[in-house]
């Protein structure tokens, strides 16, 4: 059987996802030799050098450069999975929401008592060399579709490793309640 | 003609960091920026909450260290709870949230030099790229990659025994923790399971210090040479000197070993510390007051906090700390390749902690919480594995926070990671028409060598992608290269 080929990113989230993904432990020795990982985390169509079996996104959308990479992973992946609050729901990031993002940006280049009194010319970082701050945070499947959903802050490893193997070998995915019991 | 090239390392979208050298028209390399292109809004969105939340809610901003965050909001909210700064908690209290550190210290160490730095090392920096990454590791040498894997699992079960999870735990609340080890997962740590023991892990990190003084002993010149610059070095440091990473006073060097912070409360940080807010990057660049904006800049994480400290109190890392101390005669370290060699000093320091904090009866006590006399402020600076952490917060009379002010390691280390670009593009690019794999390399390794959180969770999956692209003094692009 041909090794499943998959691709991950974190988009606006803190790589606890990737983090949990590592604490399957010995089982990514195992992982490896059932899947390839694609070498990258891919950005754009020319790096997109095979098409994916499964896209693996942590994270919403804070910038532009989110939307561009989630479009571009639900273009060349079959099976898009997202795992954790924030690419389900906006998680912490989304907390700014409710606040114009020009309070946000003021807090912290103007206000913050480490800047208040030696930014004389007001400067908040805005050059075409960085991303644009969109207005809010939005979760993955406001944005493309998204085949499964692996919830948690971050998700337990168990139900990550569970997810894989499914994913992988086809068979159903066990949804033991254990793995979806939070903090 | 004028160049401007673009390297982006953790990929444009990845949205994390992004390197842009401009080059005049000899082909000198006129300007080199590392942007960070991140944002959240913490600072604002975090104002209304109730204090007792910020130790889980600021956790979530870093997923690979999340207990660095986690503690140095709880020491910050500890001031604001009366339970002093840093002195006031009960023994019980201040053991456990030790013992957390120390394991997250262990796990995220060793996940950089196993995932990240032993790709190198094992099959040298010109290797095919599709081999240098961890599970090119795992392939090669499947009992290197099972010690890392197994590392780094111990870590985190230190972790989970006293947080309560391995990722994002809730252990640090006002004052304290909300529990203390039992009998049993104490004696699991200790003696553990075949082989995840204390013991065990101590005899592993003696081995990744020898793997790494081999290397060094076989590849001098590069890891003495490589982006090396002076440069002064910020850390905490226990009161009498002694490496701390969970608590101790401000302690600033400059790159002659002269002290420039002597000993400072960190409480009072605002009267040192100052940022600088740069148009083309969304991280800041932090600063000494004294010595302003063009030479106040400092270096932080295992290569300082071994320059600012004195020793080490524990005795195997002491003997190692005496080695690294002796190859440059006593005087600070300013050897950007020399980080890999002292981050693994840390890791044995942190094995000896968590095996003496095991054996320690305080560990299984039951006296978890201090209070004490409401505080409007509070400040909480910890060492976390990429250097020093600093959390502010200022409360209402409802216990909401009205003003937040984080200074995390990688924004220590800003400065310096554009100084380290800018050293190896000079080095490298200085009049090339082409832009080659090397030279791509060479800027990866500088950044890596600092550890910037987020290129090390790509590490984690494989070859961090790098695009470089040449453009004219018009834009156009007249060259491109992607690895
Ligand atoms: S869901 Fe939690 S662990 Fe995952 S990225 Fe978001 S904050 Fe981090």
């Amino acid at each position: 059987m041909a090794k499943k080929i998959i691709a991950t990113t974190s988009l606006a989230g803190c790589f606890g996802c990737h983090m949990s993904i590592l604490d399957i432990d010995e089982r990514i020795l195992d992982l490896i030799e059932l899947v390839e990982f694609n070498k990258s985390p891919i950005d754009d169509i020319k790096t997109f050098t095979k098409e994916c079996d499964i896209g693996i996104i942590e994270g919403g959308c804070c910038n532009d450069e989110n939307v561009h990479t989630l479009l571009e992973f639900r273009k060349h992946c079959k099976t898009l999975v997202v795992i954790g609050e924030c690419a389900m729901m906006g998680g912490l990031p989304s907390m700014r929401n409710t606040i114009p993002l020009k309070e946000c940006l003021d807090e912290a280049y103007l206000n913050g008592p480490t800047v208040a009194d030696c930014n004389p010319q007001k400067i908040i970082p805005n050059d075409p060399d960085i991303p644009k701050i969109l207005n809010r945070v939005y979760p993955c499947h406001e944005i493309v579709k998204i085949d499964v959903f692996l919830p948690g802050c971050p998700p337990r490893a168990d139900l990550i490793w569970d997810a894989l193997v499914a994913l992988v070998t086809g068979a159903e995915l066990k949804l033991p309640y254990t793995t979806f019991k939070f903090d | 003609m004028s160049k401007k090239i673009v390297i982006e390392p953790v990929t444009r979208v990845e949205g994390h960091g992004k390197v842009t050298i401009h080059l005049d028209d000899q082909g000198n390399v006129a300007q080199s920026r590392l942007h960070i292109v991140e944002f959240r809004g913490f600072e604002r969105f975090v104002q209304g909450r109730p204090y007792w939340e910020a130790p889980v809610l600021v956790e979530r901003l870093c997923g690979i260290c999340p207990v660095s965050h986690h503690l140095a909001a709880a020491k910050a909210v500890d001031v604001i709870a009366g339970a002093g700064t840093g002195d006031g908690l009960t023994p019980t209290a201040e053991k456990i949230r030790r013992l957390m550190h120390y394991g997250q210290m262990f796990q995220s160490h060793t996940l950089h030099f196993f995932h990240l730095a032993s790709p190198d090392l094992l099959f040298g920096y010109d290797a095919p790229p599709e081999q240098r990454n961890v599970i090119g590791v795992a392939l090669a040498n499947r009992e290197l990659a099972t010690q890392a894997v197994l590392m780094r699992k111990y870590g985190q079960e230190v972790i989970a025994a006293t947080a309560g999870k391995k990722i994002h735990g809730t252990g640090a609340i006002p004052g304290g923790v909300n529990k203390s080890l039992t009998i049993e997962e104490r004696d699991t740590l200790l003696k553990g399971r075949a082989p995840l023991n204390a013991d065990k892990m101590i005899a592993w990190s003696q081995g990744a210090l020898a793997f790494f003084k081999d290397y060094y002993k076989k590849n001098k010149a590069f890891i003495d040479g490589f982006s090396q610059f002076p440069s002064n070095h910020l850390s905490l440091v226990r009161k009498d000197g002694a490496l701390d990473l969970y608590h101790g006073v401000l302690r600033a060097v400059d790159a002659a070993g002269k002290k420039i912070l002597n000993d400072v409360d960190y409480q009072d940080y605002l009267s040192h510390l100052r940022e600088e807010v740069r148009s083309w990057s969304y991280m800041k660049f932090p600063f000494l007051k004294i010595l302003g904006k063009e030479k106040g800049w400092y270096r932080v994480g295992p290569l300082a906090r071994l320059n600012t400290a004195d020793f080490i109190p524990t005795p195997l890392a002491q003997k190692e700390f005496e080695a690294f101390k002796a190859v440059t005669g006593g005087k600070p370290n300013n050897m950007c390749m020399h980080t890999h060699w002292a981050r693994l000093i840390e890791v044995l320091h942190s094995a000896e902690v968590i095996r003496d904090l095991l054996l320690d009866s305080d560990i299984t006590g039951t006296d978890l919480v201090t209070k004490g006399k409401w505080q409007p402020v509070g400040v909480g600076v910890i060492e976390a594995p990429r250097g020093t952490l600093m959390h502010h917060y200022r409360v209402n009379e409802d216990d909401l926070i009205t003003m937040a002010n984080l200074i995390v390691s990688t924004t220590h280390n800003n400065e310096p990671m554009n100084r380290a670009v800018n050293c190896v593009a000079k080095a490298m690019m200085t009049g090339q028409k082409e832009i080659t794999e090397p030279m791509m390399n060479a800027v990866e390794v500088a950044i890596r060598a600092y550890d910037p959180c987020l290129s090390c969770a790509t590490h984690a999956y494989g070859q961090m992608p790098l695009e470089v692209s040449l453009y004219d003094a018009t834009g156009k692009l007249i060259s491109q290269r992607r690895k």
